[in-house]
């Protein structure tokens, strides 16, 4: 078994431009709100064009539309260099794939957002297309995390005798804050009512807490696993009040002829904070599996990680 | 890698969940075998020497509630020549509770009758970023015209549940949209995505015994044979009334009144 370590220094540049392809498709997350919750997703009614061309008048929610699939096509871009970059630049062949999986998540994305246009937003479709997004992204954030330094040199790995692992709290926190996800965005696209919705954010929260309080608990002293808890308690908390006030604004404004600005405020800023809870859970995840090893010595420094697989 | 395995159940969790996201929701107008149309049977005409009438009107029971403010700050060339404010129109009511946007027709009773298409086009347009009238009524196959008379782009969408779905754009300027229904349905709701405010509704009826009522809340259906029919009021806001049974004799003319109540719709 080979366990040579492949001692090159990290790219940091692809690091950071991995980053920023996260950072583009965050905005790009708050563009596509905007267009839900502006009623503006079928203001062009022709896709890819635009009113039979490429710059459509800007008036009304061809503003938002307009923005969304402009942005959308750079982030399209963005991802062809990522998937590219990281091809040739990487030595680990599952992060080649990662970069084709991102490359495949961004086309894929292109195809759902050309289908709501076309088939007039059928529930399962529009909830297809912000699932995606919200998993789109998780993907380019451990995409950065994986190209950073701090992933590719050696750590020492601390032991988790708590019950349940830390590492199966979070697996099962990601997979809950996702299904959450979906509940939320097919609550958005009138595909379900409230209720399922509402049973998630209970299940999300306890999950979350029961993980942050895990971490705090066992691993004081690490920082890395500290800080985790910390945004990840912060974040709860702050997506549970902004969900309270998302549901009361739509409520409220049901009774105007037309989105008002604390509505779309509200419930735009619910959507990427739940988009944020995912990706933090998810570097907590990455985090968790790189430092928590289950079984092993307290303190021994670890076999540096395989780059090979 | 044990990611990769999180990156299977999250796909598998997902796909799951999107497949139960398919369930409900719209229809699949695609995958829908197209259905006859409702006057497309022969059968026999009205005769007008016997045809009679069915007039009355339609009031609300209660305090109307109060219609917002439009507001068109995003876009002049809306609130352009505009001396008052654009007014949603969910419920519009006249003199002694009359309600108006109405659509009173002949639910049953006309099934025997053939009624061909009319000729004539029923408009609909597009001023100061409102459509006029707030609710038509056409027929089964009558033509729809839909005219742009503002200087700003609009979309026309009307989301049917039992017709086709169309999305169409309408610079200022252009000519005139052309459409027609295939299938009954009271109502279809119809917006603009450039311009969310714009709402209207089209009522798609199969014979020529209905009505839009105006902020008289009167109404009267015309060449209707002797029989026994249930006639229907149906509103916005109200949804449709309790049917009401009417006979008409030869040349008769019978009178009805509905009354929603405002309360009912949790105003």
């Amino acid at each position: 078994m080979n366990t040579a370590y492949n001692r090159e220094m990290p790219n940091r540049n692809l690091h950071h431009y991995a980053v920023f392809t996260a950072c583009s498709t965050f905005l790009l997350l708050i563009a596509g709100a905007l267009v839900t919750s502006n009623q503006a997703g079928l203001s062009i009614p022709d896709w890819p064009l635009a009113y039979g061309s490429i710059h459509p008048p800007m008036v009304g929610g061809i503003v938002f539309e307009w923005s969304h699939r402009v942005m959308a096509a750079s982030v399209g871009f963005l991802t062809i260099v990522l998937a590219s970059w990281i091809w040739v630049a990487e030595k680990r062949p599952w992060m080649r794939w990662l970069g084709f999986a991102a490359l495949g998540g961004v086309i894929a994305q292109g195809i759902l957002g050309g289908l709501t246009v076309r088939m007039f937003q059928p529930p399962a479709v529009s909830a297809a297309h912000a699932t995606l997004a919200q998993l789109f992204f998780s993907t380019v954030v451990a995409i950065a995390v994986f190209t950073s330094a701090w992933w590719q040199t050696p750590v020492t790995e601390v032991d988790d005798s708590g019950t349940p692992r830390v590492r199966s709290l979070a697996v099962w926190s990601c997979v809950a804050i996702f299904l959450q996800l979906i509940l939320g965005a097919a609550f958005r696209h009138n595909g379900f009512g409230i209720i399922p919705h509402l049973i998630g954010a209970v299940v999300v929260t306890i999950l979350v807490f029961m993980t942050a309080g895990a971490l705090k608990r066992r691993f004081p002293g690490v920082a890395p696993l500290r800080n985790c808890a910390k945004i990840l308690h912060m974040l709860i908390g702050v997506q549970l009040l902004l969900g309270a006030g998302a549901y009361w604004s739509r409520i409220y404004a049901a009774r105007f002829p037309q989105p008002i600005p604390v509505m779309v405020t509200l419930t735009v800023i619910h959507t990427v904070t739940g988009a944020l809870v995912l990706a933090s859970m998810l570097v907590t995840t990455l985090i968790s599996y790189r430092l928590v090893a289950v079984g092993s010595l307290v303190g021994k420094p670890a076999t540096p990680r395989e780059q090979v697989a | 890698m044990k990611t990769s395995k999180l990156g299977i159940y999250s796909l598998a969790a997902g796909m799951f969940a999107m497949a139960i996201t398919g369930c409900g929701g719209k229809k699949d107008e695609s995958a829908e075998a197209p259905a006859p149309a409702a006057s497309a049977p022969a059968g026999k005409m009205v005769d007008a020497a016997t045809a009679g009438e069915v007039t009355g009107s339609v009031k609300l029971d209660g305090a109307a509630p109060k219609m917002k403010t439009i507001s068109m700050a995003a876009e002049p060339a809306c609130s352009k020549g505009r001396t008052s404010p654009a007014m949603s129109e969910e419920v519009v009511t006249g003199d002694g509770g009359a309600l108006a946007n109405v659509v009173v027709y002949v639910k049953s009773g006309l099934e025997g009758y053939s009624f061909p298409a009319p000729s004539g086009a029923v408009k609909i347009e597009q001023q100061g970023c409102q459509y006029h009238p707030h609710v038509v009524a056409m027929q089964v196959g009558q033509n729809l015209d839909v005219v742009n008379d503002d200087q700003t782009t609009h979309n026309i969408h009307p989301i049917p549940m039992q017709n086709r779905e169309w999305n169409e754009s309408q610079p200022p300027g252009a000519a005139p949209i052309e459409k027609s229904f295939a299938r009954e349905e009271i109502a279809i709701p119809v917006k603009c995505n450039v311009h969310p405010w714009m709402k209207a509704y089209m009522a798609v009826l199969s014979n020529p015994a209905y009505q839009v009522t105006d902020k008289d809340g009167k109404f009267d259906l015309k060449g209707i044979p002797p029989g026994t029919y249930t006639v229907v009021a149906w509103h916005e806001l109200y949804g449709s009334s309790e049917p009401q049974t009417v006979t008409i004799g030869p040349k008769e003319t019978k009178n009805i009144a509905f009354t929603f109540k405002a309360a009912a719709s949790g105003d």
